[in-house]
């Protein structure tokens, strides 16, 4: 039998009210991929544990196996990510992040390359201060690691060699299309010479190296729209934090409301 | 043995199950309390159960600031020698209880009914935040104090609607972030503590 106790760092991804000051969280740790736990108390204030087990909090963590949920007895933080937290961008790409990452993971599945590409992301995230370019890195890394990575070298369809001229997409083909392949494609969209150079270019980079490029609005929004498609695609679904992300980029109204600025 | 026998009659058990789903009550607490009843007179059930219909039938929401109240406006909006000038918002209505304690504010309240959280769906638009502004629009307030709680969605939430005060001119203050009073620095988390020196004051 393996010991009740064990260590591990972890991120916290999300949390929930349990009971009246407990915390029921969801963690992506370094050793056991996700986990859930119960922090509890951790609500009261001056709870030991309160702030180290907080959103998007880089911790190093006691836990005990209990019968159906683990227990977090300690928990230290190592990184608080200050700077997310000041800012709305910011902290709505961790949102994204944390809600991506716990989409795509299962329980108890250990993943030490994920996290370390989750935490580097987010430390990535607080030292830029800027998050478009960060989340599509993030997002094209996430899919290449779980075995989605997006065909970019050859047609996906008929695996000619892409040409230097507007392509097409099709999430699901999986990949980039040829001109001819693409074109009669209901599902496909067009993506720019550009857009598939720096994807490509991107899923040979490390964080360092990718940063290096720098996007114009038009080329973010264009890998943005079309990373979306794909992991939409992919999941079946779209993320809720996706809704807030949009509604912040648009300036923040209140939904149907754009009568908020002239007040 | 008949496999459907209690070792309660059905309406203690129900009544137990009942207490139990309330907060801070145990299995052997919701036992204790039908187990009183039963040997309580009538009238205590009957005081009890009018008391608990009460809450819902006699409650609304304050048009006013939107706390809950049995009349509108409610009492706290009623009262002439609160400052009107200020007003504090905050989560729900029951935040409103600790810092009336204090006694330090006299302006007046805003209740949100909730945070925004993004992954739970929750938007701005599903919290009274637009009642705010057609507030502020209309009234004298030259002060907002956010008084949201200190975690990431309370912090959000208060950063976005500073966003769309800012525009109009309004002051717009929150509470500041510091260690808990009879707590211990060494038990402070790094979030607390950043927050508690950055708004660190002059002795
Ligand atoms: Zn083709
Ligand atoms: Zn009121």
């Amino acid at each position: 039998m393996t010991s009740r106790v064990y260590q591990t760092a972890g991120i916290i991804i999300k949390r929930h009210k349990f009971g009246e000051a407990d915390r029921l969280l969801t963690l992506f740790t370094a050793d056991f991929g996700k986990v859930r736990a119960i922090a509890k108390g951790a609500m009261r204030p001056g709870s030991k544990l309160g702030g180290n087990v907080e959103l998007l909090t880089h911790s190093q963590m006691m836990l005990a196996r209990g019968r159906n949920l683990d227990i977090v007895t300690q928990a230290q933080a190592i990184d608080i990510f200050l700077p997310i937290r000041d800012s709305l961008e910011l902290m709505s790409c961790g949102f994204y992040l944390s809600e991506l990452v716990d989409t795509f993971t299962e329980e108890n599945v250990e993943d030490r390359e994920m996290f370390d590409l989750f935490l580097n992301t987010l430390r990535e995230l607080a030292e830029a201060g800027e998050g478009e370019r960060i989340l599509r890195y993030f997002e094209l890394r996430l899919l290449n690691h779980l075995g989605y990575r997006p065909q970019l070298g050859k047609c996906a369809n008929c695996s000619r060699l892409l040409l230097p001229e507007v392509n097409y997409f099709s999430p699901a083909q999986g990949g980039v299309l040829c001109h001819e392949c693409g074109y009669p494609d209901m599902g496909a969209r067009t993506i720019s010479v550009n857009a598939l150079k720096i994807l490509r270019f991107w899923l040979r980079s490390d964080f360092a190296t990718a940063s290096r490029v720098k996007l114009s609005t038009e080329l973010t929004r264009e890998i943005k729209s079309l990373m979306r498609e794909h992991i939409r695609y992919i999941l079946e679904k779209q993320l809720k934090s996706i809704e807030w992300m949009d509604t912040l980029a648009d300036g923040g109204h209140l939904n149907g409301d754009k009568a908020a600025d002239q007040l | 043995m008949n496999p459907d026998f209690l070792p309660t009659a059905r309406p203690i058990s129900r009544l137990i199950q009942e207490f139990n789903k309330l907060p801070g009550i145990g299995p052997k607490t919701a036992q204790r309390l039908a187990y009183h009843l039963l040997q309580a007179p009538p009238e205590r059930s009957r005081d009890l159960a009018d008391a608990v219909l009460g809450i819902k039938e006699n409650l609304k929401l304050c048009t006013v600031c939107l706390n809950i109240t049995d009349t509108d406006p409610c009492g706290l909006c009623a009262d002439e020698t609160r400052d009107v000038t200020k007003v504090c918002v905050v989560e729900e209505p029951i935040d409103i209880l600790p810092l009336e304690r204090t006694r330090k504010f006299r302006g007046l309240y805003h209740v949100l009914h909730g945070v925004i959280s993004p992954s739970d769906g929750i938007k701005p638009e599903d919290l009274r935040i637009r009642e705010l502004l057609e507030r502020l629009s209309r009234t004298g307030i030259t002060e907002v104090i956010l008084a949201t709680n200190p975690n990431v969605e309370g912090e959000a939430t208060s950063m976005y609607i500073q966003r769309l005060i800012s525009p109009l001119g309004i002051r717009v203050t929150r509470l500041a972030r510091g260690l808990p009073f009879g707590g211990d620095l060494e038990y402070a988390d790094d979030v607390t503590l950043s927050r508690a020196l950055e708004g660190r004051q002059e002795m």
